[in-house]
C-alpha cells in the first residue's frame, strides 16, 4: 500500500533549494492542491525572479517565467486570454512587495481572478541575503549590516494588512509552515485560494511566513523557531479578508 | 469602388488591429496616442475582447507578455517616454520569443520632452529597446492607410518569426485624418502555436515560456539561433519605397512624416532640373540596404531628412558603406522640416556646397 507519494503536479526533479528552506514544503502543498482539485491540465503557473525563479521546472502544468515583480501582470494577461485556465503566481517578498508592489496592489484592486502564493521570508535569498521590504526592524542583513534602521530604511511592508484596505480582493490570509499543524493549515488556505478562482470569486493571496536558514545565518531548526519568536509577532497569522464570508454575514 | 472612411491615424491602427484578430489590448494613457486606447475601450467590450487600462506601462507590456504566452494576438501602444518604460518587457518578449505588436507614436524627447511629433526613438526602436542582444521588426508608416496596412503586416510578421513587431509612427501620423480603405486589408490566418501555455489538458508535456538560461553555452546557442532568424528576416523582409530614383544623383532618405515633406521637395527640385529621388524605408529594422546599394551606381550625395538630431543617417552611411557624403536635414524637439528646408538641403547637395 502506498502511504506517501510525490504529487503528480510536482515535477520529478531535484529542487535547488537550500537545506531547511520552506520553499519545498510550499511547492508540495501547491502541487497537492492542484492534484486534489484535478486542475493540472488547465493550470498555468507564473514563476517570479528570486529564489523560486526556477519554479517553472518544478510544476508539471504549463509554466511562464515572468520579469521581476511582474507576475501578477503576466497572470492578468494569461487569465484574460483564457478565462478557463487556472492561473497562479508564486512570488517572494522582494518580487511581490518591493519591485512589483504596483502590480500586486492593482491586480488585487481589480479583483483579478487569480491565485497568488506569496513567500515572505524577510530577506532576498537568491542574491545572497539583502534587506527585503519585509525585513524586520533591527534585522541584520548584507545591506543592513548594523540592523534595519527604520529611520533610514523605513518600516516593513505588511502586504495582507495593506491589501485588506482595498475593496477589490476576495481573499487574503497569512499562514506559516514551521510545524505540522501550520503546514496543514497552510494547505487549507492554499486550497481555498485555488477554489475561489475555480468559483470565479477573484483575487486570493496567501502569504506564507517562511524561513531562510542560509541567509538568516541559523540552523534550520533555529530558523523555524525564529518564525514563532520574531516573524509572527510582527506578521500575525490569520484571515485578513474574506469577501464571501463578509457577504454571508451581512445577509444573516 | 472600395469604400473609404475618414479616420485618424491612431484610430486606423486600432481598427486594423481588431480586423487582424487582435482581441486583447493593454495600455496606459499618454499623448499623442491615446485615441488608440479610447477606440479599443469602445470596441473591445462589444466584440468579446479585452481592453484593460493598466496601472503602468510596465504592467501593460507584461500583460501583453501573458496574452502572447497564451498564443493570442495582443498589442499595446504608447508614446516615447512610455516606450522607455516598456523596455524591460520588450527584452523579455525577445528572450522568450513571443510575438506581439507594440506601437510607438513618437513625441519629442529626451525626458518628458514635449507632445509634438518626433522621430527621435529611431535608435531605441532599431538598436536598443532593452537590455541584451535582440531586435524588433520595426515598421514605419507614412500615411493613415499605411498605419492600417502595416498594423496587419506587423501581426503577421510577429507571428511568423515569434518576435515583437513595432509600429514606429509619430504624433503627426497619429493625429492626422485621411481617407482609409479598410475592406481590402489582407488578413491572413494566424499560424498554429503549439508552444503556447494554454494548459496541458493532460495530453502533452508542459510548455514553458522562459528567458532564463544560466548555462552560458546554452544561452550563447539561443542567441546564435535568434540571430540566424534575424539574418533571414534581413534577407526576406526589408521593404522600401523608391521614388524618382532611376537617374537620381541626389538621394533623399526619409521615413514616416519626413518622407512626405521630402517628396514635395523632390518634386520641386526635379522641376528645377535637379536629378533627385527619394528612398523611403518602410522597414527600419531590417533596414532596406539593397535600394541604397543599388543607388550607388548613380547617386553622388545623400541627404537624410529626420525629425531628430540625426539617427537614421547612421544606417544610410552603413548601407552605402560611407562611399558617398551624407548630409543631415533635420528639425528636433517636435518641429517638422518644411519642404523649403529640404529643397535647400537638396540644392546644397547638388551644388556641392556641403561636404558632410
Amino acid at each position: 500500500m502506498i502511504v506517501f507519494k510525490k504529487p503528480h503536479a510536482l515535477s520529478d526533479v531535484p529542487l535547488h533549494y537550500c537545506p531547511g528552506c520552506t520553499h519545498g514544503i510550499v511547492h508540495r502543498l501547491v502541487a497537492e492542491v492542484i492534484d486534489e482539485l484535478g486542475i493540472e491540465g488547465k493550470t498555468i503557473g507564473i514563476a517570479p525572479v528570486g529564489c523560486s525563479v526556477m519554479a517553472y521546472n518544478y510544476f508539471e502544468c504549463d509554466m511562464i517565467e515572468a520579469a521581476h515583480g511582474r507576475a501578477p501582470a503576466v497572470a492578468t494577461g494569461v487569465k484574460r486570454a483564457n478565462p478557463d485556465n487556472i492561473v497562479f503566481t508564486y512570488q517572494g517578498d522582494g518580487d511581490l512587495a518591493s519591485i512589483g508592489t504596483a502590480e500586486t496592489v492593482h491586480s488585487a484592486a481589480r479583483n483579478e481572478n487569480i491565485t497568488v502564493i506569496f513567500i515572505n521570508n524577510a530577506i532576498y535569498g537568491m542574491t545572497g541575503g539583502q534587506m527585503a521590504p519585509t525585513s524586520l526592524p533591527g534585522q541584520v542583513t548584507q545591506t543592513s549590516p548594523y540592523g534595519r534602521d527604520v529611520n533610514l530604511c523605513g518600516y516593513p511592508v505588511k502586504i495582507c494588512e495593506m491589501l485588506a484596505q482595498l475593496d477589490g480582493p476576495e481573499y487574503l490570509e497569512r499562514v506559516t509552515v514551521n510545524n505540522v499543524k501550520q503546514i496543514k493549515n497552510a494547505k487549507r488556505a492554499i486550497k481555498k485560494a485555488f477554489q475561489n478562482q475555480i468559483d470565479g470569486k477573484g483575487f486570493s493571496l496567501i502569504e506564507v511566513i517562511s524561513s531562510c536558514p542560509t541567509n538568516w545565518g541559523m540552523t534550520p531548526q533555529a530558523a523555524l523557531k525564529w518564525i514563532d519568536e520574531k516573524m509572527i509577532p510582527y506578521y500575525p497569522l490569520g484571515v485578513y479578508k474574506d469577501r464571501s464570508a463578509e457577504k454571508k454575514e451581512a445577509e444573516q | 469602388m472600395e469604400k473609404k472612411v475618414l479616420m485618424k491615424g491612431n484610430e486606423a491602427i486600432a481598427e486594423a488591429a481588431i480586423r487582424a484578430g487582435c482581441r486583447h489590448y493593454f495600455g496606459y494613457p499618454i499623448t499623442p496616442q491615446t485615441e488608440i486606447a479610447a477606440y479599443m475601450a469602445k470596441r473591445m467590450p462589444k466584440i468579446g475582447g479585452t481592453f484593460l487600462q493598466a496601472e503602468s506601462e510596465i504592467a501593460a507590456i507584461n500583460m501583453v507578455y501573458g496574452v502572447a504566452s497564451a498564443g493570442l494576438r495582443v498589442m499595446t501602444s504608447s508614446s516615447s517616454p512610455g516606450v522607455s518604460l516598456k523596455g524591460e518587457g520588450l527584452s523579455y518578449l525577445a528572450g522568450a520569443d513571443l510575438p506581439a505588436l507594440v506601437v510607438n507614436v513618437q513625441r519629442g524627447g529626451p525626458g518628458l520632452g514635449g507632445i509634438q511629433p518626433s522621430q527621435s526613438d529611431y535608435f531605441q526602436a532599431t538598436r536598443g529597446a532593452g537590455h541584451g542582444d535582440f531586435h524588433m521588426i520595426v515598421l514605419a508608416p507614412a500615411s493613415v492607410q499605411e498605419m492600417a496596412e502595416l498594423t496587419v503586416k506587423a501581426f503577421d510578421l510577429a507571428d511568423k518569426y515569434r518576435m515583437t513587431s513595432m509600429l514606429l509612427a509619430d504624433g503627426t501620423m497619429g493625429q492626422m485624418m485621411e481617407p482609409v480603405a479598410l475592406d481590402d486589408l489582407q488578413i491572413n490566418p494566424m499560424p498554429e502555436k503549439p508552444w503556447a501555455t494554454t494548459g496541458t489538458k493532460m495530453e502533452r508535456k508542459r510548455n514553458i515560456i522562459n528567458s532564463l538560461s544560466l548555462v552560458p553555452e546554452e544561452l550563447e546557442q539561443f542567441n546564435f539561433a535568434r540571430y540566424e532568424k534575424y539574418a533571414k528576416i534581413e534577407r526576406e523582409e526589408s521593404r522600401a519605397e523608391e521614388y524618382r530614383m532611376e537617374d537620381a544623383e541626389i538621394c533623399v532618405a526619409a521615413f514616416g512624416i519626413a518622407s512626405r515633406v521630402s517628396r514635395n521637395a523632390v518634386d520641386a527640385a526635379r522641376e528645377m532640373g535637379i536629378k533627385v529621388g527619394l528612398i523611403r524605408p518602410i522597414t527600419l529594422w531590417p533596414f532596406p540596404v539593397d535600394p541604397f546599394k543599388r543607388s550607388l551606381s548613380t547617386v553622388k550625395k545623400y541627404v537624410s531628412v529626420e525629425l531628430n538630431m540625426g539617427q537614421m543617417i547612421e544606417d544610410v552611411r552603413l548601407a552605402t558603406e560611407c562611399r558617398r557624403p551624407v548630409t543631415l536635414c533635420n528639425r528636433a524637439g517636435g518641429m517638422i522640416p518644411t519642404p523649403e528646408q529640404v529643397l535647400e538641403a537638396i540644392k546644397a547637395a547638388a551644388n556641392g556646397g556641403e561636404n558632410q
